[in-house]
């Protein structure tokens, strides 16, 4: 998304996003950079690709529903939470698993989980911020 | 004969663990004197200087090092390149010796981490009273623990999962007793941080830091160096023969970074550039996995040596599970890993680290690891991982 366009989204809905690459539509979903001339796909700025070196991308959405293919419990701060690594259909996406106990016995490799976001409050001049993670698919 | 090889003739590590009354040029300099004294040379004798240090990584300390123990005008390469600076450091001695600039090259890592906690991403912005997007992703406030973690013992621990994942087996019981097998190795250790051997349930209940590395399953930060005085085939023909006599081989000097794969900018992938480092190893040396007598891998992490078994090709692929069940990683086993007791109880000096684990294998070889000595021991394997990616395995063998 372009700075424009970007002021233009923060204008009209009093909304940002966490990171660059989640697009605050009406259902809002993650979005990467794919290289054009290989594919490979990046949530980063981007100077070039690491892959084949080449330097343009289109921008592609990522599905919204995924596997978890890895995870952690990180208990170092007050709060544990779930660090995962989700297979969203080809494009692996780092999160932080939400509505879902902090516990191993609630979280299990391969388990089904789908996009959400969620608001992380407002600044001075009243615009909220809106985070993402995933939470588990219902079935 | 002429021949291109590079030998270890002075070999020598610090004991690792707190050092509160000794700076980071006290330890560097105890290290390299005594390496030196090992390799029966004088420094003047010293062509090169490759130094290793993280957490200083501006301050030269290499020339801090000459001012105490020597300054005689050789190049010196300060390096700096995470978990494997330390080997970085060697693979820049071996290099110099190696394209025939110099005929000696000393190596040195050195590391002051006692009290540092745990590290990993740090620098948090000021908050500011509007939402400022920041760095590569725009982000509006640190993504730590809000897009999931980057911090090392919850990226390893997910380096072990994503094992499991693919290949089925592990358990939070089974990254446990690996863990149990390290710390048992160390009470033979003199050298190592922690010496306690822990049951298996202790490990288990202990604090858990990032599931499922509890406690004794992270690498401990500690002080401690290690140095190297590596020499050039004529070089070592023309040394006493007692020196001569205990000389390793340097068969296999590799450093790798990461290719690129798919998601390694995701999770990082540990094991893509192990596995080459691994292979270019073997080639070199001319020998294989199954001739190794003794391995020390980088286990900064439990979950983490589990997938190096796999790396490092001492088990078919995805038998990394099926090789930790057989025994084979254990001291009596028929592959000893980390007979030192690994970063989890030796502990994890940041830069010394890709120094220290040569400096194991080079006592083996030698014969002279006292009571942890694994028998006639020929051939060794030390592999290190920089997160990032950075990963040095060296192949040493016994040849004299
Ligand atoms: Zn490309």
């Amino acid at each position: 998304m372009s700075e424009e366009q970007k002021s233009e989204q923060e204008k009209s809905t009093g909304k940002v996003p966490f990171v660059d690459y989640l697009v605050l539509d009406k259902t809002p979903y993650l979005q990467a950079h794919e290289c054009e001339s290989c594919g490979s796909r990046y949530f980063d700025r981007r100077n070039a690709c690491a892959k084949c070196f080449e330097d343009t991308f289109r921008q592609v959405p990522i599905s919204r529903e995924g596997e978890v293919t890895s995870f952690s419990i990180v208990q170092m701060g007050p709060i544990p939470y779930v660090s995962a690594v989700v297979d969203c259909e080809g494009t692996s996406v780092k999160c932080t698993l939400m509505n879902v106990e902090a516990t191993p016995e609630s979280v299990n490799l391969g388990m089904k989980v789908k996009l959400m976001t969620y608001s992380m409050g407002e600044d001075s001049e009243g615009t909220e911020a809106i985070a993402f993670g995933f939470e588990p698919s219902e079935t | 004969m002429g021949s291109d090889a590079i030998w270890i003739v002075g070999s020598n590590m610090t004991k690792f663990g707190k050092h509160p009354d000794k700076d980071v040029i006290d330890l560097a300099s105890e290290a390299s004197r005594k390496a030196l004294k090992d390799a029966e040379i004088s420094l003047a004798d010293v062509g090169v200087l490759g130094v290793g240090n993280l957490m200083n990584a501006g301050a030269g300390i290499g020339q801090q090092l000459q001012k105490q123990i020597g300054q005689t005008g050789i190049p010196v390469f300060n390096v700096s390149n995470a978990c494997a600076t330390g080997a970085t450091a060697l693979r820049v001695a071996v290099m110099a010796v190696k394209a025939g600039e110099t005929d000696v090259g000393m190596a040195v890592g050195v590391e002051k981490l006692a009290g540092a906690g745990l590290l990993g991403q740090t620098g948090q912005k000021p908050k500011s009273e509007t939402w400022e997007p920041n760095g590569r992703y725009g982000a509006l406030s640190s993504t730590e623990g809000r897009i999931g973690t980057g911090i090392m013992p919850g990226v390893f621990a997910q380096i072990g999962m994503e094992y499991g994942h693919k290949y089925g087996g592990t358990s939070f019981e089974l990254f446990a007793r690996i863990s149990e097998k390290n710390h048992a190795h160390s009470t033979l250790n003199p050298l190592a941080a922690y010496q306690k051997r822990f049951s298996l349930d202790e490990i288990m209940n202990d604090v858990m830091i990032a599931y499922p590395n509890t406690r004794p399953m992270c690498s401990g930060n500690c002080d401690g160096a290690a140095a190297m005085i590596v020499v050039s085939d004529e070089k070592m023909k023309s040394m006493p023969k007692a020196v001569q006599k205990r000389a390793v081989k340097i068969s296999a000097s590799v450093l790798t970074s990461d290719p690129w794969v798919d998601g390694c900018q995701i999770l990082p992938d540990v094991n893509t550039l192990t596995r080459n480092a691994a292979t270019q190893a073997y080639e070199q040396a001319g020998i294989g996995p199954e001739d190794l007598d003794l391995v020390e891998l980088h286990d900064c992490f439990a979950t983490a040596e589990l997938v190096h078994y796999d790396n490092l090709m001492l088990c078919e692929e995805g038998g990394a599970v099926d090789f930790f069940e057989s025994g084979a990683p254990w001291r009596d086993g028929a592959k000893p890993v980390n007979v030192s007791g690994g970063l989890q109880s030796k502990g994890h000096p940041i830069a010394a680290t890709g120094i220290a684990n040569i400096h194991e294998v080079v006592m083996h070889l030698r014969g002279e690891a006292g009571d942890r000595q694994i028998e006639g021991a020929k051939v060794g394997l030390a592999h290190v991982i920089g997160l990032g990616s950075a990963c040095g395995i060296h192949i040493l063998e016994k040849v004299a």
